[in-house]
């Protein structure tokens, strides 16, 4: 610590410098992107409340809390020399997707959560740094082919192409595998394409991190369901290497009744509908989506927030989240639960559904709800909401949207039969994401149940270390009582 | 971008388009009772629509689409040569095949492009086939030559009399009934009233009836659950449960009202695509 205390002197800026971000009454009318991003000269000035720390035996840096470990401190290094550049090139190492994790990282409780900065003051906003090299990447840098090594002759295919997989493509691509995505979606890049709103994650910019992975010789098969096409022993036939990111995208239901209404759908429907579908452009693109008057959110996670932010901006009059614990619970990032309320989601919170009702037609018109109060903590060390008795109440509602999870995609896992899955449906790995399977690789969603984009893409570059050493010669496996064991005990 | 090329367009009936599309992936692997999600443009919308045929040898899928609605009037314009935006299959479970003895299938409409790959794999395994088609008049029948190539016994239904027995597939049905004909499975496709009556038909009898439902989907994939049906009180998914379900268990009031939710959207879309047409 004594290092740091003798440049506290130089005077730090106690707070980030400010994001500037659409008005919230004008943003809910778009999908345009919320924060607009910093310029060159407010990075630099970003980047120079770093202290530059050392890593010690003892002491947790930013970099010890980023699950791709980027050089953080070296980047911003060279962002405080204004040479962006070479900045980029130093998050590219470790880094597939830059423009994705700048917007969606839950940074504050990962690097930003361990600067020494913000220790006394606000951290210093590596997130927002991450965004501004790699949007200004995408603007200034040449896209022609990216160098790689020469061909290890190695084949590598990935199954499934959201963060998870795309980052096992990126490193092992970097190395001089050749590898192929095969994705089932029309678009790659999983939930980041079908899942994440335009006004907090464009489009365009996952195109451009496909577009990036793809200029290193990745071969992206989109239209490609594993499973109903080749299976994964099909696929082992042609390759050396399988990794297995095939995400939860089978929607949870709350098995409650009036469930199959008209206007109720998951979280997944409505959120697909929108972003890989635009229906927010319909009649322009011809996927439909209404949303009525008031639309009624049950969740509390970032996929909730997505969804209540969403309905404000197809205009309906009230977006209204019903969760059964408290504000302190709600799983979402704070960000998202702040960006939320100023843009005017009303909150009930301690409230859980009983029951839909619907009109003569067969769509809902109402929730039924119930006033909770947090007992004991559970299994998951929160507060059980326990019900108040008699606090019944109902509410009106056009469009309801159940944002209460999701499960594996169990398609690759039934149509693999020797691999070993958890009793939650995930596929059972090991710390290097290695299956009961031979050459097969599991992480993201699939292996761990749902996480983020950041945990995933840890997960893979995790999985693609393990990938590399097995593909030039390690084919060291673990025993078959290893996965056993794991399928059990999760 | 992929792109898939048609390879031939035909016109079954008036409104009834069929598209032969070069798909060699998807052929080798397509079983009988399976579907594809197709998108004709970037701009399209997602639609699942059942394999009338695929054939591994050639490397084609044959769709059948009823041009009802703006995407399904966008592809009955394509012509061979022309592309497909996206194209994803084989999906679903395809139909569970096996020796049961006496198959009767009854196919209306739309449903008949399905019945076609169905039956032709009812008698490849064994069964002695009894099919029944209809539709509402004589110019709105098709695949009556292929299903009538794969018959041990054919019938024929028009609403208006216009060829074959004047009446519903239906009324077959109840005759075969009260002959005392043993019939080990009924299988039906085609209009979701059509369905119901069969599956009314059959149910005080205890004949294993199994459709073929239509739900409104948009991955296809199992992911957001557009499709799901209420089976035996249970929800499923359309697309990845089925789509052939046991018709005694079927919800059809409720996929009824669940095929209809989008019906005001799906005219302002239609009359968008006429009005620049």
């Amino acid at each position: 610590m004594a290092e740091e205390a003798k440049k506290e002197p130089r005077k730090i800026v106690p707070k980030k410098y400010p994001m500037p971000e659409q008005d919230p009454k004008e943003r809910t009318k778009n999908f345009n992107e919320v924060p607009i991003g910093q310029d060159a000269q407010t990075a630099i000035l970003e980047a120079q409340r770093c202290l530059q720390c050392k890593r010690g035996p003892n002491r947790k840096l930013c970099m010890d809390g980023c699950p791709v470990e980027i050089e953080i401190p070296a980047f911003i290094k060279k962002v405080q020399e204004g040479n962006f550049e070479e900045a980029i090139k130093i998050i590219r190492q470790k880094q597939n997707l830059p423009a994705v994790c700048g917007r969606v990282c839950p940074y504050e409780n990962q690097c930003e959560g361990n600067c020494v900065v913000g220790k006394k003051n606000e951290p210093v906003g590596i997130g927002r740094l991450e965004r501004f090299l790699a949007d200004w990447e995408r603007k200034e840098m040449k896209k022609g082919k990216i160098e790689v090594p020469p061909s290890t002759g190695k084949k590598v295919a990935v199954v499934g192409g959201g963060p998870a997989g795309l980052t096992v493509a990126g490193d092992l691509a970097r190395l001089g595998h050749k590898v192929s995505v095969f994705e089932a979606l029309q678009y790659c890049g999983g939930v980041l394409i079908y899942g994440i709103p335009e006004f907090r994650l464009p489009k365009e910019i996952v195109r451009a991190e496909v577009d990036y992975i793809s200029r290193m010789g990745v071969d992206i098969k989109t239209d490609y369901v594993v499973g109903k096409l080749d299976t994964v022993d099909e696929l082992l036939k042609e390759y050396d290497a399988v990794f297995v990111a095939t995400g939860a995208g089978l929607p949870d239901w709350t098995g409650l009744s009036g469930e199959n209404l008209n206007g109720i759908m998951s979280a997944n429907e409505f959120l697909t509908r929108v972003n890989l579908m635009k229906a927010f452009k319909f009649p322009e693109y011809d996927t439909p989506i209404r949303v009525g008057e008031r639309v009624v959110t049950i969740g509390g996670g970032n996929v909730a927030m997505d969804c209540a932010r969403t309905s404000l901006r197809l205009g309906c009059k009230e977006s209204v989240i019903l969760y059964r614990r408290s504000d302190a619970e709600l799983p979402a990032r704070r960000e998202e639960v702040h960006h939320a309320k100023d843009e005017g989601v009303r909150f009930e919170l301690l409230a859980a559904p009983l029951e839909f009702i619907g009109d003569e037609c067969g769509n809902v018109k109402q929730v039924k709800a119930i006033r909770m109060q947090l007992g004991e903590p559970d299994a998951s060390g929160r507060r059980r909401p326990v019900k108040i008795p008699g606090s019944e109440f109902l509410i009106d509602a056009q469009t309801v949207l159940i944002a209460i999870g999701q499960s594996p995609n169990p398609l690759v896992p039934m149509t693999t039969p020797d691999l070993k899955t958890t009793k939650e449906g995930t596929i059972a790995v090991d710390e290097e994401g290695r299956t009961s399977k031979k050459a097969v690789w599991a992480g993201g969603d699939i292996a761990s149940g749902a996480a983020t984009v950041i945990l995933a893409m840890g997960d893979g570059k995790r999985a693609a270390k393990s990938m590399h050493r097995y593909l030039t010669g390690d084919k060291s496996w673990p025993s078959p009582e290893v996965f056993e064991k794991l399928s059990c005990e999760m | 971008m992929k792109m898939y090329e048609i390879v031939k367009s035909q016109k079954l009936t008036p409104d009834v388009i069929k598209l032969e599309i070069r798909a060699p992936h998807i052929a080798k692997k397509a079983k009988a009772g399976q579907f594809i999600m197709v998108t004709p443009t970037e701009h399209g919308e997602r639609i699942p629509l059942t394999m009338a045929d695929f054939s591994p040898e050639k490397g084609t899928i044959t769709i059948a689409a009823l041009e009802v609605g703006k995407t399904t009037r966008e592809l009955g314009t394509l012509k061979a040569g022309d592309k497909l935006f996206s194209l994803v299959g084989p999906l679903g479970l395809p139909t569970h095949l096996h020796k049961y003895g006496n198959v009767v299938s009854i196919g209306g409409g739309i449903g008949l492009a399905l019945m076609y790959p169905v039956v032709r794999a009812f008698k490849q395994s064994g069964n002695h086939t009894i099919n029944i088609i209809g539709a509402r008049n004589e110019k709105l029948l098709m695949y009556e030559d292929e299903i009538k190539s794969v018959s041990d016994e054919f019938f024929i239904c028009t609403d208006d009399g216009t060829k074959g027995h004047k009446g519903f597939v239906s009324d077959i049905l109840k005759d075969l009934i009260a002959k005392g004909s043993k019939i080990d499975l009924v299988y039906a496709v085609g209009p979701i009233i059509m369905m119901k009556v069969i599956a009314n038909i059959t149910r005080p009898y205890n004949i294993k009836t199994v459709v073929s439902l239509n739900p409104i989907m948009v991955d296809g994939t199992g992911m957001c659950g557009s499709c799901r049906v209420i089976i035996k009180g249970e929800t499923k998914f359309g697309c990845v449960d089925g789509p052939e379900f046991d018709g005694h268990d079927v919800d059809f009031e409720n996929l009824t009202a669940r095929n209809k939710r989008y019906m005001p959207e799906e005219q302002v879309a239609l009359r968008r695509w006429q009005g620049a047409k």
